[in-house]
């Protein structure tokens, strides 16, 4: 048990510098960029409103509750539902901000493909969704 | 030169922070101070992920050897992706905090496909499920959910076959 402890403190020890740049990071992002800014990229075409969803969840961050208040005012001003849910869905699964520490720990390789697998399959999941939705 | 190539890259990634906020505090202090506010928030509050992640990070050393993981992932069932699934919905906090756990599990050889499952379910959240529910609909996060399970499972297929090992 004392070499797991050891080796599970050396192991967050390394991670903590990157863990505390991230907070950093977004911390600074979170405080720059207004509320307001996410509306006024949209432009009721459905296709491109997905993929205008998709980037700004790609490049946003913080908690997911955050992606669902904001997704939720969206929809009151009449941004379409694929869109939000876009946005929604990136949010958490993609993390641009993210990816300098996911390549340190994970890989490289890993991390751009995960990210844009991620990317693209939220446009195909909120395409999905919402038409299920509207069918059931 | 030598004291430089020890400095790992995380330690670049914080130091490039700090500075940057460094340069932020001389140009527009009240910025800077109001992100500091918000930096000290979060802190509070993943705290007690971290100590979660820390104590998984324990028993996970201690009783997930290379040859327990091949065991229970390396098997031709669906076991595997229900862990990864129920892991990811259930796992807390930022993302950047399970990276340490995720990459000691890959150590230990789990495949990445499983990894990336686990990460996009992280997406499901149940404590988020009131104001979502409240905002879209208990339908729509129902189907939305369903989606995004199938969703992460052909996600760790994909991340399977290209990163081959």
């Amino acid at each position: 048990m004392r070499k797991a402890i050891i080796k599970a403190t050396e192991s967050l020890g390394k991670a903590l510098p990157l863990i505390l740049g991230t907070i950093l990071f977004v911390s600074l992002l979170t405080t720059v960029v207004p509320e307001s800014f996410y509306t006024r990229f949209f432009n009721k075409n459905i296709v491109f409103d997905s993929f205008i969803g998709s980037i700004i969840g790609s490049i946003s961050a913080g908690t997911p509750i955050i992606s669902y208040i904001l997704g939720g005012e969206m929809l009151k001003q009449g941004i379409s539902l694929i869109a939000i849910t876009t946005f929604l869905v990136t949010w958490v699964t993609v993390g641009f901000i993210q990816i300098p520490a996911e390549s340190i720990t994970l890989g490289r390789k890993f991390a751009i493909w995960r990210n844009l697998s991620a990317f693209f399959l939220s446009i195909i999941v909120a395409f999905t969704t919402v038409l299920i939705l509207n069918i059931v | 030169m030598l004291q430089f190539k020890k400095i790992s890259g995380t330690w670049f990634f914080f130091i490039f922070i700090v500075t940057l906020y460094l340069l932020l505090f001389f140009v527009n202090p009240n910025l800077c101070i109001s992100s500091l506010v918000f930096f000290r928030q979060i802190l509070i509050k993943i705290i007690p992920i971290f100590l979660l992640v820390w104590f998984l990070m324990v028993i996970a050393n201690y009783f997930i050897t290379p040859k327990f993981v091949f065991k229970y992932f390396d098997k031709k069932s669906a076991n595997k992706w229900f862990f990864a699934i129920i892991g990811g919905i259930l796992s807390e906090g930022p993302i950047y905090i399970w990276y340490p756990l995720l990459a000691d599990l890959k150590k230990k050889g789990l495949d990445y496909g499983f990894i990336a499952c686990f990460l996009y379910n992280r997406a499901i959240k149940l404590p988020i499920l009131p104001a979502a529910i409240y905002y879209f609909g208990w339908k729509y996060i129902l189907i939305l959910a369903i989606i995004m399970i199938m969703a992460s499972i052909g996600q760790g297929i994909i991340i399977n076959r290209i990163i081959k090992e």
